[in-house]
């Protein structure tokens, strides 16, 4: 990779916990062209966004920068003083953080944002600023009216504010990017046109941009270059199409078996186990703990960088050279109907939701067969989290018909017998606020038991027990408390609560959004094999189409509070005929190398 | 540790200086108060020297208005005190959380009809609302305890209540009120447990005003009656004979003046380490500080 002609280079950076020799981030070392993409990856915890900040020059606090360079057009970022810094920062490099909906101000109108950005570098000034807050927006697809200019951060959509704050960050004309996961909390049709917008503004200013996500798929839109983090380190780095068609690091193999694919229904294998920490990593081989092709060798030293295809792809592994049978996942054999369709568990029709004035659902049609799992999918806002809401109890304010093995719900929990609640379980969304931080693994999963039940504390733990071992955890979680466990580690536990009560219908509302690619995987796997092992009946909602083949039978695809498809998995993703399914079909990022690599 | 969340917020803050020099303050008149009856020989209501009279041998701080020994009204005269105080602060937090969780987590009617019985309390100056109350039923004991507490309860509400509204929205309570859980529940399994924090700074906070409200109650002679030792009414006793003998009016002034800032410097460090203020005071260790800040 020449260096000379390079607009970033990083060499040798390493950061440590401030205080200790614990490094958090070592060794790592990459280039970025004008004009390109690199995507970096990883798990939470990889170091990724420590790395996204030492590019700024900037560490959090706790973290210590212990050597290395970053050169940006030759310039060492990492050797300035604070003043010259001010003047780099927002000028010739800037950031796009994950969430725009703290990065703005709420205080300030988005057009004030941008002209404080704009008045903070003023050496590119030839038009005056409101022209170039025009120009500005304009590039990243935003509607420049004065009326725009004049709105807070909290009028905006979610991606709206994103695209203000890449605005902000392109509006300089920087040298570098750097994007810290800018599409996590979006949708995919929204995601897609983030990503769309990045990826031009880079081609057209010649701008190098670093692209932090734990996505392979989203990366692969994107990136020409893709660089692989494991626990601090790069463990592979290359062209985006050598990375996803050759992977030679068994780690980059096992994330890429982790995306769900919407084309193929298959066994999704997700990533046993967690990084070390740092502090408490391994000698040897990071990775071997958790790795299927470990070697005695590869626990006593750390492993070296192996050059792939004349030094375009860099492996840190042993057996990079090897060629490694990498094939696709096991097929599922098909999916299948379960359970007969006459008699349904879960019967909702002509479901009209409203949030006090607004309506959000129109008559919304939607069976559950016994041993089904029916899949709701839609954009954020499409009502599909209301849905969920109304049929556990936790929405009120409904009207039509929500029948639950022949008898009709009523509204709101208190209104319901005990006995309906325990048959219909909820598992929430983000597993870091659903279970109490207060409480014990044990507390939180024996509580249900306890209100539901007369079992004897004796039978209780003997239950407990048994529901934590079929989630994957064990008895050793019992005493733990939330905050001890990983993001993978509390949604099971939210299973676990959801499951000891032997429920008949479970509604999993967006149960692997707030997790890693790699957890995500085997969650859906764990889901499942409980509902074949338990015979229950699930209500899947999810904005990721491309899941829905690896869990579920039927899918109902919700736009905007209404029904506009709905059917057999295979039928719908295959032969969508609605034009809302087709194009969110379409704005699912793919793992197909063969599109990215169109310059 | 992880258990009793309190426990540690206490034992850091003790470690801070702030906290080192208020529990420091706090335990000398604490042993004073406590420790003083047992030390005496004289007894505090026998007179034992001329009105007034200085420092003398057998009586080290002089007598006071009436020949009493000071010395041993003073070591005699804290402890009813802070035992008022300590019950008084325990009345006024556990009938303001009690309100403001409830309000905050029943919302609608329960929370409008505790809300503003809070601002009508509010309305009244906690010293004139517990004279109001003593005037109406008579200077007992039990009732300063009642009324200072009750005056506290309004401020206790407000904390408690805004505390609240951020907790029971969190998935963990709505998990909990799927299963139909009542929520009475409720709010003490699932949402207490997470208030400890909040709890702690205000039970300290409360503690000082106790101090200061009896004090002054009982130095306008709303306390004990005469014959018993009590430095609020020894102040108030002894105070014309200020320049005769200054210790009989100085020493139980200091005492309680001692104690308030005590307290009051001990739940502000509390306070500085629970909301993390101060992460020098807190002593964070760099790998706390990054599992503290890093994305999970």
């Amino acid at each position: 990779m020449n260096g000379l002609s390079s607009r970033l280079v990083v060499e040798d950076l390493k950061i440590v916990l401030s205080g200790t020799s614990a490094d958090v981030v070592d060794d790592v070392s990459f280039t970025v062209q004008a004009g390109e993409v690199l995507g970096l990856v990883g798990e939470s915890g990889s170091g990724k966004t420590t790395v996204a900040l030492a590019l700024l020059a900037y560490q959090r606090r706790g973290l210590k920068l212990a050597g290395g360079k970053v050169l940006l057009d030759g310039q060492d970022l990492l050797t300035m003083s604070d003043d010259e810094l001010r003047a780099v920062r927002g000028g010739k490099v800037s950031y796009v953080p994950q969430d725009p909906a703290s990065a703005l101000n709420p205080a300030l109108t988005v057009g004030l944002q941008l002209r404080e950005t704009l008045g903070a570098h003023r050496d590119q000034g030839q038009t005056t600023n409101s022209g170039r807050v025009a120009e500005v927006l304009a590039e990243a697809h935003l509607d420049a009216s004065p009326e725009f200019l004049r709105r807070y951060p909290h009028q905006l959509s979610g991606g709206q504010q994103q695209r203000v704050a890449i605005a902000m960050a392109f509006a300089c004309r920087p040298q570098l990017i750097v994007l810290d996961e800018p599409t996590t909390g979006l949708d995919v049709t929204t995601q897609r046109h983030v990503l769309d917008t990045i990826k031009t503004l880079c081609r057209s200013y010649g701008v190098a941009a670093v692209y932090v996500s734990h996505d392979l798929a989203v990366v692969g839109q994107l990136a020409q270059q893709v660089a692989v983090m494991y626990a601090g380190r790069l463990v592979e780095i290359g062209p985006t199409e050598r990375i996803f068609g050759e992977p030679a690091h068994p780690y980059t193999r096992a994330l890429l078996r982790c995306v769900p694919s919407q084309e193929r229904s298959e066994v999704l294998e997700g990533i046993e186990g967690q990084a070390p920490r740092p502090g408490r990593r391994p000698q040897g081989c990071f990775f071997a703990p958790r790795c299927p092709d470990v070697l005695p060798v590869c626990r006593e030293s750390p492993p070296p960088v192996i050059a792939l295809h004349a030094g375009t792809q860099l492996v840190r592994c042993v057996r990079a050279a090897e060629h490694v049978e990498h094939g696709h996942g096991a097929r599922i054999a098909s999916a299948g109907h379960a359970g007969s369709s006459s008699d349904s568990e879960l019967d909702v029709r002509r479901l009209n939701a409203r949030y006090g004035a607004r309506q959000v659902l129109f008559g919304v049609d939607v069976r559950v067969g016994p041993e089904e799992c029916v899949a709701i999918v839609g954009e954020s806002g499409s009502g599909k989290t209301t849905l969920a809401r109304c049929v556990v109890g936790l929405h009120d304010n409904w009207t039509g018909n929500v029948d639950f093995c022949g008898e009709p719900l009523m509204k709101g929990v208190r209104r319901r017998t005990k006995g309906s609640l325990q048959r219909i379980q909820y598992v929430f969304q983000n597993p870091h606020t659903s279970l109490n931080p207060r409480k014990t693994v044990g507390q939180i999963v024996e509580q249900p038991l306890e209100h539901f039940s007369n079992f004897s504390p004796a039978e209780r733990e003997q239950r407990v027990v048994a529901v934590l071992v079929d989630v994957s955890l064990s008895r050793d979680f019992l005493n733990r408390y939330p905050d001890q466990l990983s993001g993978g580690e509390r949604q099971r536990v939210a299973l676990a609560r959801a499951l000891v009560v032997e429920p008949d219908l479970l509604v999993c509302d967006e149960v692997t959004s707030a997790l890693d690619v790699s957890v995500q995987a085997i969650i859906v796997e764990l889901l499942r094999r409980l509902q074949r092992e338990r015979n229950l009946a699930m209500l899947f909602i999810t904005h990721n189409l491309a899941l829905v083949r690896s869990v579920a039978q039927s899918v109902v695809v919700l736009s905007e509070g209404s029904v506009v498809e709905q059917g057999p998995v295979d039928e719908v993703l295959e032969r969508p005929r609605n034009e809302y399914t087709i194009r969110l079909l379409e704005d699912i990022p793919k793992l197909a190398h063969t599109e990215t690599n169109g310059r | 540790m992880r258990r009793r969340e309190w426990l540690s917020v206490l034992t850091r803050a003790a470690r801070t200086r702030r906290g080192t020099v208020g529990l420091a303050l706090v335990g000398f008149v604490v042993a004073v108060a406590v420790g003083g009856p047992f030390v005496t020989r004289v007894s505090p209501t026998d007179f034992v020297i001329a009105p007034f009279s200085g420092p003398a041998p057998g009586a080290p701080l002089g007598g006071d208005a009436l020949g009493r020994d000071v010395l041993a009204r003073v070591l005699a005269g804290g402890w009813l005190l802070l035992l008022m105080a300590a019950a008084a602060t325990l009345f006024g937090v556990v009938v303001g959380s009690a309100a403001g969780i409830s309000a905050a987590y029943l919302r609608g009617r329960p929370d409008m009809l505790i809300m503003r019985s809070v601002d009508v309390l509010l309305a009244f100056p906690s010293l004139v609302f517990a004279l109001m109350l003593v005037s109406i039923i008579g200077p007992k004991l039990w009732l300063i305890v009642l009324a200072v507490g009750l005056s506290h309860a309004p401020q206790v509400a407000r904390v408690m209540r805004s505390s609240t509204l951020d907790i029971s929205e969190r998935d963990f309570v709505k998990a909990v009120e799927l299963q139909g859980v009542k929520p009475r529940l409720i709010m003490a399994r699932e949402i207490l447990p997470n208030l400890i924090t909040p709890l702690t700074v205000e039970t300290g906070l409360r503690l000082t005003y106790s101090i200061i409200i009896i004090a002054g109650l009982s130095f306008l002679g709303f306390g004990q009656p005469p014959p018993a030792p009590n430095w609020g009414l020894m102040i108030n006793e002894n105070r014309i004979g200020l320049q005769l003998n200054p210790w009989a009016v100085v020493v139980p002034a200091a005492l309680i003046a001692v104690l308030t800032v005590g307290t009051n410097t001990f739940s502000d460090a509390v306070a500085r380490v629970a909301l993390g203020v101060d992460r020098h005071a807190e002593r964070i260790t760099p790998l706390e500080a990054y599992a503290l800040e890093a994305p999970r």
